[in-house]
């Protein structure tokens, strides 16, 4: 009882702290944020991590490599599909299996509709972040029809586990090119009202164009990769530096900017999303025929050493190291996560802003918490 | 008795049962002379004051169920969904079922909270808004009290709402709620100037502060045609000075869910939360009511000049939905406003007034003034 009281009462240097979290509803899951705060001048962010901890990398060591797909699914889960697609590339890698082109257009087109809908979920609830709920009914509203496709060809709506080491687990559904086109044709007709919603509102470029402002330097130093590094400057896509799947064969542009700043981690975003239907119009009308998988052994045995693959997550930049000593299972893996590299930067950038823009911040960096806790 | 009494009082009408609706003041006439004529005077005005009590209780309930629910159909039309729609046709019967819930559900007391204050400041709230509700004219004859000083009152009145809000965000002994009050208080504060400046630019317009003079004097042109520009002007720095003082969104500061959880009210629970709930939509019919009055001529119908026929079709719809089809025409404005717009900032909405608003205002009730001098409005 006493110590109850004696937390309330307010110290001698006038900060205060609130718990932000692990159950507030901007903090888009388990997060806690212990922020401290003079009036409501944000002085210092605390992140304190962990509430959804599952051990995931651990319990990849007594799994086979096919099951850890479905492990991967449970991090990033608004990027499932490019989760499955690391590990099987770091699989197929060790194993050194040629993968048709069949396989990897499919695997591609899925990625990009994954990162479109990441990154409509991303618009939706920033705007409800900002307080302007309408666009979280109107990004959902466009995201169920990309999960429909999804549906309809992996069986899966958020958790697809479409990709398995040599290929995929199912061959697409017929009405996958007819409905991808018709998706893209859609989405291409209402994107303008994300922009005449938000993007544009004078409300929204007030509360964000100069807010938590990241220079190029720090984030390189805190390594912040995916759309939030690159409204840096940061050119860090994996799909131009290390191109995987068919990457090296579209043609799209990098979203670049050099503002850093929240409104411009937004755009980054909405870009990306223009970019991403550009790689699938080239990929969706040039998916050749043949098998949908490899035949792999019954049980996938990686030969001894230490496998790498990078891959570009709707967030940033997600790394795969697994090490094998020969065995069905793996010795040791290792995610290296961009959410949880990401979330290192919020004290440095939102440092002396109000606690409104703490939340437009946070919102702008995306976070999904299971992938920051693993 | 007293049914007899009223029963007699209506059977007196010497017009059909709908000619009410035209003027309320025969209905009220032969209520006040039936009981005068069976009672002595303090009865009577005692049993006056019960009837108008009751009267504006079952208002007050009326009007915040039917706002809610209108706020969901609206918000659903604006977000592509149906909004509730299972219990009642359309769903008409949702915030019923809501408010038993919240009859229902326990009173959570809390841990460190200065009870007293805790349990007071929802009913600050509630009998700020009834004290406002009765002085407004409703329609011809319907008006409890006409103060001479009626829309001074209403001002007066309805800030006295945001003790409320500061004692139930200091009360309840959380971080959240404090700020959510304190981001309360200084936003109302600020807003108030822009309200009271607003209605005075009417004020010097109209020549009396008394609401139904106000009324009155829109007989020819209501004043947002009659008072060009600067009347216009009035008007739209009231409505959004209206909707800061509501704590509704784009200025919904004190609550600010994605930021405060829910500001003021976190920690209450049950018909304690409902209060504020229903507080804050009644409010909103205020603010709407006084524009609706102020600036769209009350229950006056529409009149354009010299049409004749128009004229007696628009005399035709009673003033009494005049004056609730011009409020919900408001409040369906100030909702639009809550779901288009992004919330703004605690500094940029005191900027909004005190660098944008309070100006303007001041040098707009200063051409009212010439206006009114010069005889320049119609």
């Amino acid at each position: 009882m006493e110590e109850i009281i004696k937390e309330v009462v307010i110290d001698e240097q006038e900060e205060y702290t609130i718990n932000m979290g692990p159950q507030h509803p901007s903090t888009h899951g388990v997060l806690r944020l212990v922020v401290s705060l003079k009036g409501e001048i944000v002085k210092n962010i605390e992140p304190h991590i962990g509430y959804i901890h599952r051990g995931i990398e651990k319990m990849c060591e007594s799994i086979t490599y096919p099951q850890i797909i479905h492990l991967t699914d449970r991090m990033d889960y608004l990027s499932a599909a490019i989760n499955n697609e690391a590990v099987c590339l770091a699989v197929e890698k060790a194993l050194e299996v040629e993968i048709p082109d069949r396989i990897k257009i499919i695997r591609t087109i899925i990625s990009e509709l994954t990162r479109i809908q990441s990154h409509q979920l991303f618009w939706a609830s920033y705007g409800m972040d900002m307080g302007g709920q309408t666009c979280f009914f109107y990004g959902l509203r466009d995201r169920e029809k990309v999960l429909d496709i999804f549906e309809e060809t992996t069986g899966g709506r958020m958790i697809v586990s479409y990709n398995c080491p040599g290929g995929l687990m199912y061959d697409i559904h017929p009405n996958f090119q007819k409905r991808v086109k018709e998706f893209i044709k859609y989405f291409r007709g209402v994107l303008w009202e994300y922009d005449a919603i938000l993007s544009g509102n004078v409300i929204f470029r007030e509360r964000t164009i100069g807010i938590g402002r990241l220079k190029l330097e720090d984030a390189i130093s805190y390594g912040i990769t995916g759309p939030s590094g690159r409204a840096s400057g940061f050119s860090c896509d994996i799909r131009k530096q290390e191109p995987y799947s068919a990457y090296d064969r579209v043609k799209f542009n990098e979203v670049l900017y050099t503002e850093g700043d929240t409104y411009h981690r937004y755009l980054a975003r909405i870009e990306e999303m223009r970019e991403s239907m550009n790689i699938i119009d080239q990929l969706i009308d040039n998916i050749p025929e043949g098998p949908y998988f490899v035949k792999m052994k019954p049980v996938i045995k990686l030969p001894e050493g230490e496998y790498f693959q990078r891959v570009e997550t709707a967030r940033g930049e997600l790394d795969v190291f697994i090490k094998s000593d020969g065995n069905k299972n793996p010795y040791r893996v290792k995610f290296r996560s961009p959410n949880f590299v990401n979330l290192g930067v919020l004290n440095h950038i939102s440092k002396d802003f109000k606690i409104a823009d703490l939340i437009a911040i946070a919102g702008s960096l995306d976070f999904v918490i299971p992938d920051i806790d693993r | 008795m007293l049914l007899n009494t009223i029963s007699n009082a209506l059977s007196t009408l010497s017009e059909p049962w709908w000619k009410i609706f035209y003027d309320f003041s025969s209905l009220t006439q032969a209520i006040d002379e039936g009981l005068r004529s069976s009672l002595s005077p303090f009865w009577a005005v005692t049993i006056e004051m019960l009837i108008i009590g009751v009267v504006f209780l079952l208002f007050y309930a009326l009007i915040g169920l039917f706002l809610v629910i209108a706020e969901r159909k609206v918000c659903a039309f604006i977000q592509n969904r149906l909004g509730p729609n299972r219990i009642g046709p359309y769903g008409l019967f949702q915030t019923i079922a809501d408010l038993v819930k919240l009859l229902f559900k326990e009173l959570i007391p809390i841990k460190n909270a200065d009870g007293f204050l805790f349990n007071l400041a929802p009913y600050i709230v509630i009998i700020v808004n009834f004290m406002v509700l009765a002085a407004l004219p409703y329609g011809k004859g319907l008006h409890a009290i006409d103060f001479n000083i009626g829309i001074f009152y209403v001002i007066a009145v309805s800030s006295m709402s945001v003790i409320g809000v500061l004692l139930a965000g200091w009360s309840s002994n959380s971080k959240y709620s404090l700020i959510g009050a304190m981001r309360s208080g200084a936003q109302i504060v600020s807003y108030e100037l822009s309200i009271g400046l607003a209605i005075i630019t009417v004020v010097v317009l109209a020549g009396s502060m008394q609401l139904s003079e106000i009324v009155e004097a829109q007989r020819t042109g209501w004043f947002i045609f009659k008072g060009h520009v600067p009347a216009f002007l009035a008007f739209i720095i009231y409505i959004i000075a209206g909707t800061a003082e509501t704590n509704r969104g784009p200025f919904d500061m004190a609550e600010a869910e994605s930021e405060l959880t829910a500001g003021y009210h976190t920690e209450y629970s049950g018909i304690k939360f409902a209060f504020f709930y229903l507080a804050e939509y009644i409010n909103m019919f205020i603010v709407a009511a006084v524009a609706a009055t102020l600036f769209l001529g009350g229950w006056m119908p529409f009149h354009v000049g010299n049409w004749e026929g128009f004229n007696r079709i628009m005399d035709f719809i009673p003033p009494f939905f005049w004056f609730f089809g011009k409020t919900f025409f408001v409040i369906y404005l100030i909702m639009l406003f809550k779901w288009t717009f992004p919330r703004l900032r605690i500094d940029q909405l005191l900027t909004l007034e005190w660098k944008y608003l309070l100006p303007i205002n001041l040098v707009n009730v200063l051409i009212m003034a010439f206006l009114v001098l010069m005889g320049w409005h119609f």
